[in-house]
This record gives C-alpha cells, sequence and structure tokens, in this order.
C-alpha cells in the first residue's frame, strides 16, 4: 500500500530508506531484543541490523534482509545509528499494538545521515503520523568472535521444546548451566535455585530435535539474568540453534517467521559465567 | 425532596448503566442534578479537578417509565447530589436481569439513592436485590456552580475522527510525553502532536468536516487554513478516552486557541460535553 509522497521532497538528501506494507514486520522482531532502551541500527545493501548489548556480556541483534523490505534504498555503503529502541517501538506501534483483521500499518523510515533524526511515516486508515526520533553517535559493538571454525558442539532444536523449558527457569538460580555432549545426556539444561537443582534433558533422538553435532562434552555455567531476555526472542521464534565454542561463548539463534511467512534471525551471544571451564 | 423512578425496559436499564458506568470513568466524583425532564451529571472545572469540566445531560423520558420528583422547594423544583457514579455503576450491574428497576431517593444512615430490583430466580419465588448509594445534598446556595457551560467562544470547530483511533494514538504518545498539543483548522484538518528532547510525533487527520457555523462562532474573517491549538495534558484526555464504551452519532469538538478544548458526544438520547483547559 503506497504511502502518500510526503517524503518524496527530501528523497535527494536521504541516505537510507525504507518501506514495509506491514510495519509489524520490522516492530514484531525488535520486540524480541528490547530489554535495553538504546539500540545500534546498522544498514546495508543486505538489510538492517539492530544490536543491543548488555553489560559486555551480551550482544543481541535481529537481522531484517533487504528483502523483506518492499523498499529498501541505500546511498552509502553503510549507514549507522544509536536511537532509543522503546521509543522506536511506541512510534512504530502509534496505531495501537493489537492488528486490526485486514488492515495493517504501512511504514516507510526515511534517514538523512549523521546528526539527523530517523524519520518514520507510518498510515493506517488514510490517517499518518510522522515521528522524528534523535539519534545519537553509534557506540562501538563488542565483537564476540565467534566464528564457525572454533564451535565444539552445536544443536537446532523446534522452539516449543525449549520454550517450557526457559519459561519455568528458577530465577532463584544465579547460573544456568548448558551441558553438550555426544553421549547422554546430550542436552541438558541446569538450574540451581532455592527449591532445589532443576535439569531439562533433550535427547538427541528426540522428534524437537533438528540437528545434533556435538563432538566433546561440555558444561558452561552462564548468569540466569543474562539469559533471560532471550525468552522474548524464544517465544516468538519457531526454531533456534544453540552453539558453544572453545572458550564457553554461547550463541542462541533464532529462525522468527514473520507476518508473511518470511524469515527473519535474531542472534545472541553470551558470555561464560567467570568461573565456568570447559571440563 | 423526593426522587422516585422506575425503569422497565432492559434495553434502557442497558443503556443507563452504560452512561452511569462512563460517568465513572470520567471522575470519582460528580453532581448528580435532576429536575422533572432530565437528568444531568455534572462536574464543575475546578482547579481541584485540573481545571477539567464534564456536562452529560439525559432526557428522563428516554430511560425511566415512571419519574417523579420533588425539589427543595416550588422555585427550585431540582435535586442535587454529589455522588460516587462508580458506586452507582456497581449498584446497576448487578440487576441488569430484572424485570423492573426502581431507583429512589431515601433516607437510611445518610441520605442514600436506593437502587432495588426483583430478579429472577430458578424457583418462582424472586430475590429481592436493594444497593444504597450514600450521597450528599447540595445545598441550594451552591447551585450557581453547577448550571450548564456557555459554550465558549470556540476558534474552530470540528468533527473528530473515530474515538478509537484517537485512544490508540493517545495511548502511545502518553508514553513519550506528558503534554501533547490538539490542533485543527476550518478546513477539516486535525494533528495531535508531542514533543521531547528525544522525539516529536505528529498524528495527521484529514477530511474531518466542520459542523455548520452556529451562534457563538467568532469565525469572522478567519482564514480557514490556520490551525488553532490547545496544549493539554495528555492523561486528561487519556482519561476522557478510556471512559468511552459506545460509539456516538455525532462527535465534535471545539478548540479556543491557547485557552480550551471543548469534547461534545452525541448518542440518541444522551449527550457529553467534556472540557479540557490548556496547560502552559
Amino acid at each position: 500500500m503506497p504511502l502518500s509522497t510526503q517524503s518524496q521532497d527530501d528523497d535527494e538528501q536521504n541516505v537510507l530508506v525504507a518501506s514495509l506494507d506491514n510495519a509489524r514486520n520490522l516492530s514484531n522482531i525488535l520486540k524480541a531484543i528490547t530489554f535495553k532502551d538504546h539500540a545500534i541500527f546498522t544498514a546495508t545493501s543486505n538489510g538492517l541490523q539492530v544490536t543491543v548489548e548488555y553489560c559486555k556480556t551480551l550482544q543481541a541483534t535481529a537481522f531484517i534482509q533487504a528483502g523483506i523490505f518492499q523498499e529498501f534504498t541505500m546511498k552509502e555503503d553503510l549507514v549507522a545509528f544509536q536511537i532509543n529502541l522503546t521509543v522506536l517501538l511506541d512510534c512504530l506501534n502509534i496505531f495501537g499494538g493489537m492488528p486490526v483483521a485486514g488492515t495493517s500499518t504501512a511504514l516507510q523510515m526515511c534517514y538523512k545521515g549523521y546528526g539527523y533524526p530517523l524519520t518514520l511515516y507510518l498510515e493506517e486508515g488514510g490517517v499518518v503520523t510522522v515521528c522524528k526520533i534523535k539519534t545519537q553517535e553509534p557506540e562501538e559493538l563488542i565483537d564476540f568472535d565467534f566464528c564457525s571454525t572454533n564451535v565444539i558442539n552445536q544443536v537446532i532444536l523446534q522452539s516449543e521444546s525449549l520454550k517450557e523449558a526457559f519459561s519455568e527457569l528458577d530465577m532463584t538460580s544465579e547460573v544456568l548451566t548448558i551441558t553438550m555432549s555426544p553421549s547422554r545426556p546430550y542436552f541438558r539444561l541446569s538450574t540451581f535455585g532455592n527449591s532445589g537443582n532443576a535439569h531439562y534433558d533433550y535427547s538427541k533422538d528426540s522428534d524437537m530435535m533438528e540437528m545434533f553435532r556435538c563432538t566433546k562434552m561440555q558444561t558452561n555455567r552462564y548468569k540466569v539474568s543474562l539469559l533471560k531476555p532471550s525468552t522474548k526472542a524464544l517465544a516468538l521464534s519457531c526454531k533456534v540453534s544453540v552453539r558453544t565454542d572453545n572458550r564457553g561463548f554461547l550463541s542462541l539463534q533464532y529462525l522468527i517467521r514473520n507476518d508473511d511467512g518470511q524469515h527473519c534471525y535474531v542472534d545472541f551471544y553470551c558470555c561464560p559465567d567467570e568461573e565456568g571451564e570447559e571440563d | 425532596m423526593r426522587f422516585r423512578g422506575k425503569i422497565v425496559d432492559v434495553a434502557c436499564l442497558n443503556h443507563f448503566t452504560r452512561v452511569v458506568t462512563t460517568i465513572s470513568k470520567l471522575t470519582k466524583t460528580c453532581v448528580l442534578r435532576l429536575n422533572p425532564d432530565k437528568l444531568f451529571f455534572v462536574l464543575s472545572g475546578k482547579v481541584a479537578n485540573g481545571g477539567v469540566g464534564m456536562w452529560c445531560e439525559l432526557s428522563q423520558a428516554n430511560f425511566f417509565d415512571e419519574y417523579q420528583m420533588e425539589g427543595c422547594n416550588p422555585e427550585n423544583n431540582e435535586i442535587c447530589l454529589e455522588v460516587v457514579p462508580e458506586n452507582l455503576s456497581r449498584a446497576l450491574k448487578t440487576v441488569q436481569n430484572a424485570k423492573s428497576v426502581k431507583v429512589k431517593l431515601t433516607k437510611k444512615h445518610c441520605p442514600c439513592v436506593t437502587v432495588s430490583a426483583e430478579l429472577p430466580t430458578l424457583s418462582s419465588i424472586s430475590r429481592v436485590v436493594t444497593h444504597d448509594v450514600p450521597v450528599d445534598v447540595i445545598p441550594t446556595r451552591l447551585w450557581h456552580e453547577l448550571k450548564e457551560p456557555s459554550v465558549p467562544d470556540f476558534d474552530v470547530s470540528i468533527y473528530l475522527p473515530p474515538l478509537k483511533t484517537i485512544k490508540n494514538v493517545v495511548d502511545r504518545m502518553k508514553n513519550l510525553s506528558n503534554f501533547l498539543v490538539i490542533e485543527a483548522n476550518m478546513n477539516g484538518k486535525m494533528n495531535l502532536k508531542i514533543e521531547t528532547d528525544l522525539v516529536s510525533v505528529t498524528t495527521h487527520f484529514r477530511d474531518l468536516g466542520n459542523p455548520p457555523l452556529g451562534d457563538g462562532a467568532s469565525q469572522g474573517g478567519r482564514d480557514p487554513d490556520s490551525m488553532a491549538e490547545v496544549r493539554v495534558d495528555v492523561r486528561k484526555l487519556q482519561q476522557f478516552l478510556v471512559g468511552q464504551q459506545v460509539n456516538p452519532s455525532k462527535s465534535m469538538c471545539n478548540i479556543v486557541h491557547q485557552s480550551v478544548v471543548h469534547l461534545i458526544l452525541l448518542h440518541e438520547d444522551v449527550s457529553l460535553q467534556y472540557f479540557i483547559p490548556s496547560v502552559a
């Protein structure tokens, strides 16, 4: 549904213009990583990356490929800025968070470059809302240096199976340990809280296990407070890939299907808890 | 001072209950004014309410099958009661199944509006439910505060967009700012705007239409494109919107530039006016 041409006279100046017929294809993915106020937006010809970091130990990135947008035009190779994510979500949902059947909110995002606000044009039922959100200098993102050659263990599970475990995570336990091994218990999540120890085991033969590639027994500890934010992404996803590398760093990759059935990815990288060592 | 009314039609009872429930969402306390033809729910725009005023008018004949009242004296044939509308709403909600509902002014331990009804049960014997809603009688010397507010000399009068749309937008804007600007012109355009250090958001409504100019309009020679605006506390606007349970047949607002916004909702048999003052 094409928007009115209000923004066209600025076209010359915009370094980034991205349009969606359905704003939810962006807002729903961003919900998966909204656990901090600020996020870094990075746009390249491949699409949009939105990253949130926490305490230098957790990093979450949502990827929305250029192909998901109805229009994605860049006048520079790389565009990056920092923006308040909660404000952005309020703007994207300005016409209400609950979609009415048969209607959608159209979105156009425009950015003129360093120092300019991010301008959003949202339209639903003939009513247009224009939002200008201040941007800041993007902070440097941590490179977790997680590369596939160092991956020791990987499983891909259907999200259904992990949802229960994560929603019941014992918050009185400071850590969650993840054990991955070619032999029993294969894949185990454990907490050690006030009500006792809890173990969630997933067998490599389980229906829910789509891929099982574990080379070596590893048990790593992660702070529960760091992993709790990933529950939102898990709730929206249909599949999740869990990988650990030789340093015990954890990579969680979630596959999320949007309203139109297209795929978007959300990645979480998490540092192991200080005392956690490879077994 | 006496009042006795009876509602027998279930649709009238439902509608009356909905009106009282709407009022209860708009204000914690208000004045119920009764005269031989009408009922009014009134909130006078005092500093104590943040300057917000409300005037809701119902024709008693549209709701009551029987209606008798006697004011303090023949010259002042009215009754004015300070009431907590939520208590009245709760009482009415419990008697929705009744064949008939009686509402009357009584004196128990204090003056009350008593709602009573016979409710059907599985057996042949009915169950009688009585609610005594305490009220305060307002002395006649204070009645001058409860007059219908005069329509202000407005700069712009415009029909409102669908309340649901306004409510969705205002709900989000409230997360971003404490204050909101309502502006409109005589060419059917209305904007809702917020602006803070972090963000500015403007929602544009077009082709809303403007009610025909009547008396009280100060528009002689006014440029139809020129906007009149009022900056209001967003929570006050949100409170007005939260209460609306039924889509009105007509909804409009009058704006006195930088002074007050006067919202008017008309249903078949109920009219509701709400005044929100501007903030600096």
